[in-house]
């Protein structure tokens, strides 16, 4: 058996990566959008400023890539490294959506990414805007198939298991990519993406603004990203996660934590928006409820039962019994044992097979487990509640922080009065901050939220680990944190340097801090036409 | 389904050899360019020309990297599982290696300071050197057999240590792969400048080069004279259900060499190897680069290919459990997700190699001094 250490510290080190990965992502599938808006105006208009947009935010775009690229390395080898039963287990059916984003969206991404970068004077206009085009298409691609990946994690639809190879098999390649809670879940993260990348910019120009510089560049692109911010928020809002979390039995285990429902109440389901959960007595104490918008949130109808957590405990302890049929007749199964018996003994409880599993951190054996080893297997076949409560909670108090931000920058934006009202401009500066905090939040709910499971009613996580030694797990944690702080500090030390320096950074000599740069115009040649 | 399942596996195992071949040819250039680049490169300007020589191409190559990890995960899980988790400690090394690329090519040049670029210049040729080491130790691992074994669940477990990896043989291979790529990086650089450094890329492509041809060689001798093989004694149809551990496999001197016995075809692949390296090194010398780098590009398949030709059907035999070794035809997916994988690569691999050309064309010609320092703020 593995220790139960050697699971902790892979769950950790998955997490810290993970996390970390996701800290370039979303600027990176928004950023991508916008100077493809910044491009195409330059192409329509040939106003040279929409030029230097697009190459000055582009040079943060790469300082913020190069980063995701080398986090990225560490997401798709980490599976086989630190997850290797997972990857032995279901690399048939998961194994397909990664090789699929490498052949069809992350070549495309990486491969025009250095043309962008360094094809401007070798490409027509038209032809630049193809590439920068071309990146963003690639790089949200790329999103949409990791999250098929991990739509599949949630909800495992179109594999069946194989007891002669002993490990879950493709049946329907439509069902993992027309996953409902795939789908949803790359309309919700991408464009929460879009956020971040709209928020960046719209923080970034406020700051010249109040610094009163460069300020047709500032007030250009603060306009955009204010627009297309509005736009993606709203998205992120109205077609939230949530509509994910009726499909499947772990997505509804997810729903009934995040709002502390412990009983099934006849519906509407009245949403938790505040208290305080606690699961030792299975009750949430100060609950504050707003009636009929939890129906409305996740079933989008009044008349829909939500399932409550006791009820689902309950439900599992009979699904994890039925688990130990199918173990036990798997095991028969396994020595060669195929009589018609066995074989319909296995069929009849094969669905159930992965609740049997979860029984293995209690009890190795499964077969002959006491009635409180299935009860405390039973009571942890759910996430725990109180940080998946609270953590969704910050998540959408984000998420409508700026809905009220982009509403306000879009509304002064329109009426032309941005530029008077500094409170506006210093709130953008500092919401920085917020799309990542958002965005990390959501994937804490939504990976934490899937425990017990590393693929949902199929594979236990504590059973998906590699055979490895504390050891190992110790000098790869303390390498990924060590390298990966340094390249923490280089890339914000490169960000808040050339933020601070603005569009001077592209030497046109025409930005605030090259005044009289006559002499730099003579190297650029394409700056004849100043806007 | 068009092709058999036997078949299927057949052509897996040549898709993987043609990811793994791509991804020597292309982004194998940029590993042995990021090895020389300190040794090559005496002031910035020459770094940075030996650096752009790959900045807008380097990353694109990387992702036949990645692609191919992928298409090993899609197409062979069990080898993806046993082998990462396996190579642990190897792979975190590659990996941290590989950190210092792409944060080295973009972040380098952005800041002036002299200390801050030779660091990046030093994490390039870890980058660079790192990783083209270790792949070759890990197939000189994998032609000994790696001691790893199968529970009765099918979870794979590693039972040798990392200074295992180490061993002589494992070594010479390690150097085989990391002078035929620093090899065929020098001929790329030639390709690529002018100069100063088109000098020394040459010098560096005649020494890397002849120390790959004697280090091949030699374990190709080694290989005859002192490596036992495996062979595969009894087994299930090849077009059966993958059932690892329902075969009997024995070691035996030699097992290694039957494949270019039964196949003399076979014997190309070593032949391209030596030969290629060789016209590489010759072409070069003579200043015509652009010939040379292809017969460099011959000289990797050749290798590459002779590494597999000699295992074939082994991809990862077990020396403790010989049983439990991985061969190409148990160690696959299902009919399924073969076929799919099949289709997905014939319909993507050519438009990636088409666009992929296009982008070396638009960014052909000399990378000059003149160019850096007239783009000082927009190149790498």
């Amino acid at each position: 058996m593995i220790s139960e250490s050697v699971v902790d510290l892979s769950r950790l080190q998955f997490a810290v990566t993970a996390m970390y990965h996701f800290l370039f992502v979303p600027l990176t599938l928004g950023l991508s959008w916008l100077l493809v808006i910044m491009e195409s105006v330059y192409v329509m208009t040939g106003k040279e400023v929409y030029k230097d947009m697009t190459r000055f935010w582009g040079k943060l775009f790469g300082i913020n890539f190069a980063l995701g690229v080398t986090t990225g390395i560490t997401m798709e080898f980490q599976f086989g490294t630190n997850w290797a039963y997972y990857s032995h287990y279901v690399g048939d059916i998961f194994g397909v959506p990664l090789a699929i984003e490498g052949l069809m969206a992350f070549f495309l991404e990486s491969t025009f990414v250095g043309l962008f970068f360094f094809g401007w004077d070798r490409l027509s206009k038209r032809g630049h805007l193809a590439v920068t085009v071309l990146v963003a298409i690639g790089s949200n691609l790329s999103a949409l198939w990791i999250l098929i990946a991990n739509g599949w994690m949630q909800n495992p639809t179109g594999a069946e298991f194989n007891y002669q190879t002993m490990r879950m098999e493709l049946s329907s390649f439509a069902d993992i990519f027309f996953n409902p809670v795939a789908q949803v879940k790359f309309v919700h993260t991408v464009a929460a993406g879009y956020v971040t990348g709209s928020l960046f910019v719209l923080g970034i120009s406020a700051y010249y603004m109040l610094k009163g510089r460069d300020l047709p560049f500032a007030r250009r692109s603060f306009a955009i990203a204010s627009g297309f911010g509005l736009a993606s928020i709203l998205s992120v809002i109205v077609l939230g996660d949530e509509s994910g979390y009726e499909i499947g039995d772990v997505q509804k285990a997810k729903l009934a934590v995040i709002e502390a429902e412990w009983e099934t109440h006849e519906p509407p389901a009245a949403f938790t928006l505040f208290g305080f959960p606690d699961q030792e007595r299975q009750t949430t104490d100060y609950a504050v409820k707003i009636p009929y918008a939890l129906g409305l949130i996740a079933t989008r109808s009044v008349d829909e039962k939500i399932t409550g957590i006791k009820d689902i405990i309950e439900r599992n302890e009979q699904r994890i019994r039925d688990g130990i049929l199918a173990y036990e007749a798997l095991l028969k199964l396994r020595t060669g044992d195929d009589s018609a018996e066995v074989k319909d003994s296995f069929e009849r409880y094969k669905s159930d097979l992965g609740y049997g599993l979860l029984l293995k951190r209690y009890h190795p054996e499964v077969s002959g487990a006491t009635d409180e080893q299935i009860q405390q297997a039973a009571r942890e076949s759910i996430p725990r509640v109180a940080p998946m409560f609270w953590v969704f909670r910050i998540m959408v108090v984000f998420g409508f922080l700026m809905l009220f931000l982009f509403g306000i920058t879009f509304y002064y934006c329109v009426r032309r009065q941005v530029q008077q009202r500094r409170w506006i401009l210093r709130m953008a500066l500092y919401s920085i901050p917020l799309p990542w905090l958002a965005a990390e939040a959501g994937w804490f709910v939504a990976e934490y939220g899937r425990q017990p499971w590393a693929i949902g009613e199929v594979l236990p996580t504590h059973l998906a680990t590699s055979t490895l030694g504390v050891g190992d797990l110790i000098f790869s944690l303390a390498g990924f944190i060590g390298f990966y702080t340094l390249l923490l500090i280089a890339e914000l030390y490169l960000m808040f340097k050339y933020a601070r320096l603005g569009p001077s950074s592209l030497h046109t000599g025409r930005y605030h801090y090259e005044a009289g740069g006559g002499a730099v115009l003579a190297h650029q040649p394409q700056s004849r036409q100043d806007a | 389904m068009i092709f058999d399942y036997d078949m299927l596996k057949l052509i897996w195992w040549l898709f993987v050899g043609v990811l793994l071949i791509g991804f020597a040819l292309t982004d194998g250039f940029d590993l042995g360019i990021g090895t020389l680049l300190p040794f090559l490169g005496r002031t910035d300007t020459e770094r940075r020309i030996i650096i752009n020589s790959v900045g807008p191409t380097w990353d694109g190559n990387q992702v036949w990297f990645i692609t191919a990890g992928g298409a090993v995960f899609a197409a062979w899980p069990a080898v993806y599982a046993a082998a990462f988790s396996g190579f642990y400690i190897a792979l975190m090394l590659v990996l941290f290696a590989l950190f210092f690329r792409p944060v080295g090519f973009d972040y380098r040049s952005k800041v002036e300071d002299s200390r801050w670029r030779k660091a990046w210049d030093w994490g390039l040729f870890a980058g660079g050197a790192v990783p083209a080491l270790v792949f070759g130790v890990a197939f000189g691992n994998l032609l000994q057999g790696v001691p790893f074994q199968y529970d009765d669940m099918m979870r794979p477990s590693y039972t040798g240590s990392f200074f295992g990896l180490l061993n002589p043989f494992a070594l010479l291979a390690g150097v085989v792969s990391l002078t035929m790529l620093v090899m065929h990086g020098a001929v790329f650089l030639q390709v690529r400048t002018e100069g100063v450094v088109y000098a020394r890329a040459k010098t560096a492509a005649r020494i890397a080069g002849s120390i790959m041809i004697v280090a091949f060689a030699l374990a190709g001798v080694w290989l005859y004279l002192g490596i036992e093989g495996y062979r595969v004694i009894t087994m299930p149809l090849t077009d059966a259900m993958p059932n690892i551990l329902g075969k009997t496999v024995e070691r035996g001197a030699g097992a290694w060499l039957e494949n270019y016995a039964s196949y003399p075809l076979t014997m190309l692949a070593p032949v391209f190897g030596i030969a290629g390296a060789v016209l590489a090194l010759m072409l070069s010398a003579r200043d015509r680069p652009g010939t040379a780098f292809v017969f460099s590009g011959l000289s990797l398949a050749g290798v590459i290919l002779t590494a597999g030709i000699s295992m074939f059907p082994f991809i990862m035999p077990s020396s403790i459990r010989p049983d439990h070794s991985l061969i190409a035809w148990d160690a696959t997916s299902s009919h399924l997700t073969l076929t799919w994988m099949f289709w997905a690569t014939l319909l993507f691999l050519p438009i990636v190699i088409a666009y992929t050309a296009w982008v070396y064309h638009v960014m052909r010609g000399k990378v000059t001094a003149k160019m850096i320092e007239e783009k000082s703020h927009s190149v790498y």
